[in-house]
C-alpha cells in the first residue's frame, strides 16, 4: 500500500524534506535542531527544485533567516505549535515588501504590500516562517496550474503533468518537499484539485471561517482560503493557528476559535458516513472510482446519498464565477485587455455580458440548494466524493473524454468540487497513493464541522489508506530547464 | 441568417465600453454561449417568488 514517510525526527544532519510540520516543530522545541537549520535546508531545496517544479515566484530568504534567528533565541519555543516550520503562500496573499501579483502581469505594476495578511501574521505568531510566494493560475480563474506569464507549475510526481490549479505552486511546493505546508485559495476547487493531482492533503474550510483580509479576491460569493500539507495533523495545526474573526473582513464569520487538533484521535466511531452517488459518479475515470471505493470499503461505508440538482449547482457556480469575476476585473478589461491571459480575458468578457437577472436567479437557486443539502446532513455526518475525475493530465492538454463526450480540461477538472464549495461546505481532500499517479477523494462535512472531515481523514491516514507519497526522481535530479 | 448572439456581443461590447478585437470574438462567443446555457439551466428551475437569494444584507 502507500509509501509512508520516514518517521525519524529531523535534526540538522537529517533530510527534512519529508518531515511534517509537527515533527519539525517538536524537534525545534526540543533543541535537536534549530529553526535556522530547518530554514536553510528549505531554502536550499527551493533553490534546487524550483527550476524543475516552477512552484515559487518569489523567495523571501532574508526575512526567513531573520525570523529563524529570532525563533532560535526565543525562550518559549515549546509554546509555539509551529516553531521553525517553513511555509509559503499562493501569490494572492499580501506579503510585506513584495507585490501581490495574483498570477497576473497587470498587478506587477502595483505597489508592494505594506504588511502581511492576517493569516500569515497568525501563522508566524505560532512560530511558522514564511519562505516565499507561489505560482498560480492568473487571477485564480483556473484548474490547471498553468500560467502564461510565469510558466506552468509542474507536478512533482511527473513533471510533464499538471499540478492542478489554480493553487498550482502550493500543490507542487508541498508535494515536492520544498515546504511542509502552504496556503492556497479555493473558489470552485482550487485547493482540492491540486491536492488531488499532486497527492497531498488539503483543507477547504467552511465559507467565512478563515479571514480573506489583505488577499487578492476573485469571487466574493465563493472565495475560501486554506492549507495544504502532507499530513492531516499538519492541516489541523495550521488551521487552528489561522482561525478567528478579523476586523475589516465582511465575509469572515464572528465565530470563536474552535480548535480541531485535539479532536483528531477520536476516530470515526459514531459517525454516519455515506458516499455521493449519481452526479458524482458520472464521468469519473476508473482511478477516481477505485480511490473512492477503496476509502468507502476501509470505512465500511454502505450508504449512498444523492445531492439533489448537483449539475444545476455546478452550473450556477459557473455563472456566479464568470459574472462576479467580470465585475471585479471590469476596469482592467477596459484598460489593459491585451495584458490578460487570453483564456482568462475571454471568459471574463463573456461574463461581463451576462444579464444580471440570470445571476440573481443563480443566487436564489443557491439558497434553495443549501437547504436541501442541509437536510441530507440530518441523516449523515460526512459524505465521500471524488475530488477530480482523473489523475493529473499532461501540461498543455486541452480536452479529455468525460461520460463519452470530449470536453475542455480547464473547466471540467472541477466538476466534483464546484457543487460543494458553491454552498461553502468544509472539505478535506485526501490523497490515495495509486500508481503511477495519486488522486484525491473529498470528505465533506456540514457547515462549521471541519473537525468531522479531519477526524475521518486522520482515521484513514492511520489505516494507511491515504498518504502523501514521496515523488520518485526528484532526489538528486540534475538541474535542468523545462520549456513551457 | 446572422446569429443573434453575434449581434448581442457586438451590442454589449459597445454599450459597456468593452474592448473586443475581431479575433477575440470566437472565444468570447463560445464562452458566452456556454455561460448562457448554464444560466438557462439554472433559470428553468422553478422556485417561488419569495425565494431569497443566498447573500442577504444585514444592517
Amino acid at each position: 500500500m502507500p509509501n509512508l514517510r520516514p518517521s525519524s525526527s529531523p535534526d540538522s544532519a537529517t533530510d527534512m524534506a519529508w518531515s511534517t510540520a509537527a515533527e519539525i516543530a517538536a524537534a525545534v522545541a526540543a533543541g535537536t535542531t534549530t529553526a535556522t537549520a530547518v530554514v536553510d535546508q528549505a531554502l536550499a531545496r527551493v533553490a534546487k527544485l524550483n527550476p524543475i517544479l516552477n512552484a515559487f515566484t518569489a523567495v523571501t530568504a532574508a526575512r526567513a533567516q531573520s525570523r529563524a534567528s529570532a525563533i532560535d533565541s526565543a525562550r518559549d519555543k515549546s509554546k509555539l505549535p509551529l516553531a521553525g516550520v517553513p511555509f509559503a503562500v499562493k501569490n494572492l496573499f499580501d506579503v510585506a515588501g513584495i507585490v501581490t501579483t495574483a498570477g497576473s502581469k497587470i498587478n506587477r505594476g502595483n505597489a508592494s504590500a505594506d504588511r502581511d495578511c492576517p493569516l500569515i501574521e497568525r501563522l508566524e505568531a505560532a512560530g511558522a516562517i514564511l519562505v516565499g510566494a507561489l505560482n498560480m493560475g492568473e487571477y485564480a480563474y483556473d484548474f490547471t496550474g498553468e500560467n502564461v506569464h510565469d510558466g506552468p507549475s509542474r507536478n512533482p510526481h511527473d513533471r510533464s503533468r499538471m499540478t492542478g490549479g489554480s493553487s498550482g505552486g502550493s500543490g507542487g511546493a508541498v508535494a515536492g518537499g520544498m515546504v511542509p505546508f502552504a496556503l492556497g485559495s479555493d473558489t470552485n476547487g482550487s485547493i482540492r484539485v491540486p491536492s488531488s493531482l499532486c497527492g497531498i492533503f488539503g483543507l477547504k474550510p467552511t465559507y467565512g471561517r478563515l479571514t480573506r483580509a489583505r488577499t487578492f479576491p476573485f469571487v466574493f460569493s465563493l472565495d475560501h482560503l486554506g492549507p495544504f500539507a502532507r499530513s492531516v495533523r499538519d492541516l489541523a495545526l495550521t488551521y487552528d493557528a489561522m482561525q478567528g474573526p478579523a476586523e475589516g473582513d465582511a465575509a469572515c464569520a464572528e465565530r470563536p476559535v474552535e480548535p480541531v487538533t485535539q479532536e483528531l484521535d477520536r476516530g470515526t466511531s459514531g459517525l454516519r458516513i455515506a458516499t455521493a452517488a449519481g452526479y458524482f459518479r458520472k464521468g469519473a475515470f476508473p482511478e477516481a472510482i477505485e480511490a473512492l471505493e477503496g476509502i468507502a470499503k476501509a470505512l465500511n461505508v454502505k450508504e449512498k446519498v444523492e445531492f439533489p440538482e448537483a449539475a444545476r449547482a455546478r452550473a450556477a457556480a459557473y455563472l456566479i464565477t464568470a459574472t462576479e469575476g467580470a465585475a471585479l476585473h471590469l476596469d482592467r478589461l477596459r484598460a489593459r485587455p491585451a495584458d490578460f491571459d487570453p483564456a482568462v480575458r475571454d471568459r471574463l468578457l463573456a461574463g461581463a455580458m451576462v444579464p444580471s437577472a440570470l445571476v440573481v436567479k443563480a443566487q436564489v437557486f443557491r439558497r434553495w440548494y443549501r437547504e436541501r443539502i442541509l437536510e441530507l446532513f440530518e441523516h449523515v455526518d460526512a459524505i465521500l466524493a471524488p475530488a477530480t475525475p482523473c489523475t493529473a493530465p499532461k501540461i498543455g492538454q486541452t480536452a479529455f473524454v468525460l461520460d463519452g463526450q470530449e470536453v475542455p480540461v480547464r473547466p471540467n477538472l472541477g466538476i466534483y468540487t464546484q457543487p460543494i464549495s458553491f454552498i461553502g461546505l468544509p472539505v478535506v481532500a485526501v490523497p490515495v497513493p495509486l500508481k503511477p499517479l495519486p488522486i484525491g477523494v473529498q470528505i465533506i462535512a456540514p457547515p462549521w464541522r471541519e473537525d468531522i472531515a479531519l477526524r475521518v481523514a486522520h482515521a484513514l491516514e492511520q489505516m494507511g489508506i491515504v498518504a502523501a507519497s514521496r515523488p520518485t526522481g526528484l532526489e538528486g535530479e540534475k538541474l535542468r530547464e523545462h520549456t513551457s | 441568417m446572422a446569429d443573434p448572439l453575434d449581434d448581442f456581443i457586438d451590442a454589449a461590447a459597445r454599450a459597456l465600453s468593452l474592448p473586443l478585437k475581431e479575433d477575440w470574438k470566437p472565444a468570447v462567443k463560445a464562452n458566452l454561449d456556454v455561460t448562457l446555457k448554464y444560466a438557462a439551466f439554472v433559470a428553468e428551475f422553478e422556485l417561488p417568488d419569495d425565494a431569497e437569494p443566498a447573500p442577504v444584507f444585514k444592517s
